[in-house]
């Protein structure tokens, strides 16, 4: 009997790993558990090896396991590529007679999957066959099984509905009357952390409740989830969502389309955001709103197209030619994805500059069931716009001791809107002037930056004082939040704001602590140069993983 | 509305002489007789000196970046529908760092007027080959001469199914009038492929050589005949101004769904309810 149970589901592209991964997900949910579930999956359509993991508990969990309990292979390849991450005394299913598998090793057991799945009607349902064999397993009601597959499959029609759940039938028959399982310890009790989502869309569900009006994005992985459900909602909430034809063209319609005075948006990863750099400047220098979501992996170049990186820290910071405000959000978890997705509008516009919102792969496509999503949040802000007719005519980019100027939105205004992408006086025309230019310089820059500075997202603080203290930021929330609950005397920082950054925050909850080190997705501790340049705090190390893998718990625990 | 209501306060910085002064002129012209005030007008320009256009004209303006006006356009427009949008670019800004966008804003058909002051010269860096500078001509980084076959954006145009194609001449400014005001009324995008002599770097295609080779396209030509479009548009020794080609097709607006969705500029940021879509996520 177990509190906590992981359970791989791997084949090659095309198998449905992730459709069997998501009614797992789902049946334990709805049988009162928590889960926490990661896909790892190749750059590739059909074929090589993916797997989804599921980490299925009593009690909430945050981040993935490193061994599962329970590993069954869809294909040969996957028995391969995946036994070395059985647990002790864990078991690994296997088709013997479909992989032409002699021998079984220690933890492993036959199931005809591919037999029963041509018993309800072909191959195509070998991973309901799965899904049946793992809610037997695990001590599930079939019940709980039959719902999720249901859910899984009530838009495709009766018959295709009908099929999974009778593989799903069968796979469970055959894990109650032939394998041994191990169920949990403790019975199942309905929770309220009802909702399971994923990073990508709880961002985009947190722009669609800040009323993003326009989405324009060319599709990057792993940044094509937000526009994925951005897209899907679009109708209902009168949005319009354009596939731009590069990342250049996404940048500058999102500043288009913001100057009109749409709350609007784009996202992409490391490389289309790295052609997006002259319209950040640009939304800095005209003081048009932007907000772009930065979802990392690993480069450089196309790098590691479907893994995970905490790489672009020191990218975003610095992106884009010349001197100019902007802020970063990190968020962690779903629930930080929409609330930072929901402020990036409100700040964007409120200071006029752009705002990034920093998120990984890992973050992006795992799922967690969490509670309320619209959590009581800052109300809505446009800022400074002046709409009605003023006497004299007001300036586009007067100066003002906060650095915001009145904002004029073309034909929504009685002034006429100007901007200007050259450096331009208070009324929007080139200028060659010195005094003006440095002028507007601190409007942008030092002005704006004081402003940001007294509404810094506080970091989470847990365990201030504790012997060692771990720094994260974005990502690690989860993993860190876990590693320090089962740890002694030691506390976590997470940033869920990395610019402006939280320098007084950073001091007080680190200065009675005899050590920090910081856990980073990155090579080369970004996290920990940009504190140490910010705070002067040195940290007695980092904890780094640079193989395009998220942390698993065991990992930052062993680390500890 | 008149001429003067969009007169700017900021003085252009044009050589004497320049072709932009003829195509200033006719825009102004055209804004007259369209009658929208300047704050319902948005000149979208990029970089160039065709793109300092915006600051010589009293209207609503986003002067962004080098080869993007486009898209930047685009967005606005879609973002408020009830915008006029015109945008005042040039053969580098349009043809060579924007040519992406080119392409695919004919395709995406939003409404816009686009006017390409077609110099064949490249003005603010001083003199080098544009994407539409003819063969031969000897440039300070080019000594030997274009050795590139020029881009031909009349026939890219029709052949990307643009639903107006013009030509006009900087020198013919009622004539270019009209054919902006005409652009202005196609519902989607309109290409205007104006003719312009730069005085101070582009000694080949001078107003001289020009006027030896400009005609207007009578009223024998048939519009709405592509293919006599794109034999027009592919004259080289002789040079048509008017409209090769007018077709009504759906714009972006119509099969976006735009048109009839409340602007996206006026959308509500209040109370954005997401519980009903959150049933989606159980």
């Amino acid at each position: 009997m177990s509190e906590e149970l992981n359970i791989r589901i791997t084949g090659e592209a095309g198998q449905g790993i992730v459709s069997a991964g998501m009614m797992l997900c789902r049946m334990y949910k709805n049988s009162g558990r928590h889960v926490f579930a990661i896909q790892d999956y190749m750059s590739r359509i059909r074929g090589g090896n993916n797997f989804f993991q599921v980490r299925a508990s009593v009690r909430p969990v945050y981040a993935p396991r490193e061994k599962a309990d329970i590993i069954i292979a869809l294909d040969r390849e996957a028995v391969e590529a995946n036994r070395s991450a059985l647990a002790p005394g864990g078991l690994l299913l296997l088709d013997a007679e479909k992989f032409g598998v002699k021998k079984l090793q220690e933890g492993w057991a036959d199931a005809p999957v591919y037999a029963l799945a041509q018993e309800a009607g072909g191959a195509v349902y070998a991973n309901a066959v799965a899904v049946g064999l793992t809610a037997a397993l695990t001590g599930e009601e079939f019940e709980s099984a039959s719902k999720a597959v249901e859910r899984e499959f009530s838009g495709k029609g009766s018959e295709v509905a009908a099929n999974n759940r009778k593989a799903a039938r069968k796979g469970y028959d055959h894990a109650a009357e032939k394998l041994k399982g191990r169920p949990f310890r403790l019975p199942g009790a309905p929770h309220e952390r009802n909702i399971l989502i994923a990073g990508n869309e709880a961002l985009a569900l947190g722009a669609i409740s800040a009323g993003c009006g326009f989405y324009t994005a060319y599709p990057m992985s792993p940044s094509t989830g937000i526009m994925n459900t951005v897209a899907d909602y679009a109708v209902k909430y009168g949005i319009i969502v354009e596939q731009a034809e590069d990342e250049i063209a996404a940048v500058n319609m999102a500043v288009g389309a913001s100057f009109a005075g749409a709350r609007a948006m784009t996202a992409s990863s490391g490389g289309g955001f790295a052609l997006m750099c002259e319209g950040l400047s640009l939304a800095a220098m005209t003081e048009t709103p932007l907000v772009i979501a930065v979802v990392m992996r690993p480069g450089p170049a196309t790098g590691f197209p479907t893994r995970t990186a905490q790489e672009d820290l020191e990218f975003v910071l610095h992106a884009g030619h010349g001197e100019f405000a902007r802020v970063v959000y990190a968020p962690g978890s779903p629930e930080e994805c929409f609330l930072s997705a929901k402020r990036a509008f409100n700040t964007a516009e409120r200071f006029q500059l752009p705002v990034l919102i920093l998120s990984d792969q890992y973050l992006a496509e795992s799922f967690t069931n969490i509670g309320a999503l619209d959590v009581p949040a800052e109300p809505p802000a446009r800022g400074r716009v002046v709409k009605q007719a003023v006497d004299p005519e007001p300036l586009r980019y007067a100066y003002s001791p906060d650095g915001v100027s009145p904002r004029i939105l073309p034909g929504l205004s009685a002034a006429a809107a100007r901007a200007d992408s050259d450096a331009h006086g208070p009324e929007g025309h080139i200028t060659e002037s010195a005094e003006i230019r440095a002028k507007m310089t601190q409007k942008r820059l030092h002005l704006k930056l004081a402003g940001l500075a007294k509404e810094i997202l506080p970091p989470t603080v847990v365990n201030p004082g504790a012997k060692t203290m771990l720094c994260g930021f974005g990502s690690t929330l989860g993993v860190m939040k876990e590693a320090c609950a089962a740890a002694r005397d030691t506390g976590f920082v997470h940033y869920s704001q990395v610019w402006p950054f939280p320098v007084e925050a950073s001091v007080a909850a680190l200065k009675s602590s005899k050590r920090f080190l910081t856990v980073e997705n990155n090579a080369s501790g970004q996290l920990a140069r940009l504190m140490r340049r910010e705070t002067g705090l040195a940290p007695a190390g980092s904890v780094l993983k640079y193989d395009g893998r998220p942390f698993t718990l065991d990992e930052v625990a062993a680390a500890l | 509305m008149e001429i003067k209501d969009f007169d700017s306060s900021d003085p252009a910085a044009w050589c004497p002489g320049c072709g932009n002064f003829g195509i200033q002129a006719a825009l102004k012209s055209a804004l007259a007789k369209l009658g929208k005030k300047p704050n319902e007008l948005l000149l979208v320009s990029g970089i160039g000196q065709a793109a300092k256009m915006p600051h010589y004209i009293n209207a609503g303006f986003f002067n962004g970046l080098h080869g993007r006006a486009l898209p930047a356009a685009a967005g606005a427009k879609i973002a408020n529908r009830e915008l006029t949008v015109i945008v005042t670019t040039g053969d580098g800004d349009c043809y060579g760092e924007g040519g992406n966008h080119f392409i695919h804003n004919i395709r995406r058909n939003v409404d816009l007027t686009v006017i390409v002051h077609d110099n064949q010269i490249y003005g603010l860096t001083k003199g080098q080959a544009s994407p539409t500078s003819e063969p031969g001509m000897k440039t300070k980084i080019q000594p030997g001469g274009v050795i590139l076959a020029p881009f031909p954006p009349l026939e890219t145009a029709l052949a990307l199914g643009c639903g107006f194609v013009a030509r006009g001449y900087a020198a013919e400014r009622e004539h270019l009038a009209e054919l902006i005001l005409a652009g202005i009324d196609h519902k989607g995008f309109s290409l205007i492929d104006v003719l312009q002599p730069c005085v101070s770097f582009n000694k080949l295609n001078t107003y001289d050589w020009y006027s030896k080779r400009i005609y207007k396209a009578g009223a024998a030509h048939d519009v709405s005949d592509k293919a006599a479009a794109m034999a027009l548009a592919a004259e080289r020794e002789k040079l048509p101004i008017g409209v090769l080609y007018r077709k009504p097709k759906p714009s972006y607006g119509e099969l976006s769904g735009l048109d009839e969705m409340k602007p996206l500029a006026a959308l509500a940021i209040e109370n954005v309810d997401i519980t009903p879509v959150l049933a989606d996520f159980r």
